[in-house]
């Protein structure tokens, strides 16, 4: 190889070398701020070696598996709550009023955004489905893994879906007039009722 | 391999191997690319949760792929036009530069429009999201750095060092959803290599998207072999091989 090329090749290669090197340290620096989500785990003991805990009123994302068995309709219907785990003992509790995503299903992993109202309990004004890198026809992830999947849609308005006479038990909910037209996000229930510093209260939006 | 390489610096050996290359990628990337979206729209099965919307990632899946794949081709095209200073590397650069954002940008809509029914948002700033963005602006920042110039081979040179340097984002969009805790999943397809035991996807699903996947390949490296003709022959256009061509002969 000619001096000349040799040259570019070196000095191409060394601005390469430091800016990955300057690209990792940065990434390595954020790499917690990156993070879309703390975990149930990372809430409840903190995140990271400094063991960071949010503070309660922050306004933050959790993400998590939902709890079978945990999903439980509150007042009138559209407010649901329902609990998070990741590997941990540790569980948070996400309250959220409006149409829950079509994937929405005990088992699946969710990501809320909301305002944490308790040391474990959020009040979530957003909820996303997270599903995972999986993808099998219907009878199949039946006969694997005994999982049928029911949209949200279906149980959350109507009362013929199996979800619901689960739901009826727990607890009743009316669908009069409130109920949505379609899938968009219903108005935020006013924050100043119901949730103060005081206490949570279960039926706040009735 | 130098001795090998070397005749393809010249500007007509490369125009003549394109015109050889080109029909072995555009008609099996034609035939690929029917077959692939008529087996995975309409004849795959419906996904158990997702239902028919999940057929979007026989486009997603495929073109965000390559978006990331044309652009490391890129980034050597570049290598070998800033070291060796070799016009038709310079070329290739720009002849993959819009392809390469078309395939990104058509990564980013469909994931917004698969997003917005199955997370319930278009878009979200997470590690996996931002990162493909960022190609995106990679990509046009290329293109733009190319043409800024009215020396057309320093502004070859400008751009072939920003393609060099946003290599380092590739891996960040690979690795953004193992590293980071993100909405987007991780990689179907690296499951695949990665899990034999516990396949990710059913071979019903998985060959559709694997047709998908070679015929983004074939179709838009046919369109780059295009690309790259059309500038070779725009560069040459007074070089008696090139007049010749253009008069009607071989």
């Amino acid at each position: 190889m000619n001096p000349r090329r040799k040259r570019r090749l070196t000095v191409v290669s060394i601005i390469l070398m430091t800016l990955a090197g300057a690209t990792g340290l940065v990434l390595y620096a954020l790499s917690q701020n990156i993070d879309l989500f703390y975990t149930p785990t990372e809430l409840v003991e903190g995140k990271g070696a400094a063991q960071v805990k949010p503070e309660v009123g922050q306004r933050l994302r959790i993400g998590g598996l939902v709890v079978p068995g945990s999903v439980q309709r509150i007042g009138d219907g559209l407010t649901v709550a329902f609990d998070l785990i990741d590997e941990g003992p540790a569980r948070v509790t996400v309250e959220f009023t409006g149409i829950l995503p079509d994937l929405f299903r005990e088992g699946q992993g969710i990501v809320a955004q909301g305002e944490l109202v308790g040391p474990n309990r959020i009040r979530a004004s957003e909820v996303l489905a997270k599903h995972d890198e999986e993808y099998m026809p219907a009878e199949l992830a039946e006969a694997l893994k005994g999982i049928r999947h029911v949209p949200p849609s279906e149980w959350q308005n109507e009362t013929s879906s199996d979800y619901n006479s689960d739901y009826q038990q727990r607890g009743g909910y009316d669908y009069g007039s409130e109920q949505p037209s379609d899938n968009e996000q219903p108005e935020e229930a006013d924050n100043s009722s119901g949730y103060g510093s005081g206490g949570y209260n279960q039926g706040g939006r009735s | 391999m130098w001795r090998w390489l070397h005749p393809y610096a010249k500007p007509e050996a490369t125009y003549r191997l394109n015109r050889k290359l080109l029909p072995w990628f555009a008609i099996p990337g034609i035939i690929l690319m029917i077959v692939g979206m008529v087996w995975g729209l309409v004849f795959a099965p419906a996904d158990y949760q997702q239902g028919d919307s999940y057929r979007i990632i026989f486009i997603h899946v495929p073109s965000a792929m390559w978006a990331m794949g044309f652009y490391v081709g890129m980034a050597i095209a570049a290598l070998i036009a800033v070291v060796w200073q070799i016009r038709t590397a310079e070329w290739a650069i720009m002849a993959i530069a819009p392809v390469g954002a078309v395939l990104t940008f058509i990564s980013l809509f469909t994931g917004a429009i698969w997003g917005q029914p199955m997370w319930g948002t278009w878009w979200i700033w997470d590690a996996r999201l931002t990162s493909q963005l960022i190609l995106l602006f990679l990509y046009l920042g290329v293109m733009a750095l190319y043409v800024a110039f009215e020396d057309q081979r320093t502004g070859a040179k400008a751009a072939g060092i920003l393609a060099m340097v946003g290599v380092i984002n590739i891996p960040i969009i690979h690795y953004s959803v193992y590293w980071w805790n993100t909405l987007h999943q991780t990689s179907t397809i690296t499951q695949m290599v990665t899990r034999l035991e516990a396949p990710a996807m059913p071979p019903e699903m998985l060959w559709p998207l694997l047709t998908c996947v070679f015929a983004f390949l074939l179709s838009c490296s046919a369109l780059i072999i295009m690309r790259l003709n059309n500038e070779i022959l725009q560069r040459e256009v007074r070089r008696p091989w090139a007049i010749e061509i253009l008069k009607g002969g071989k």
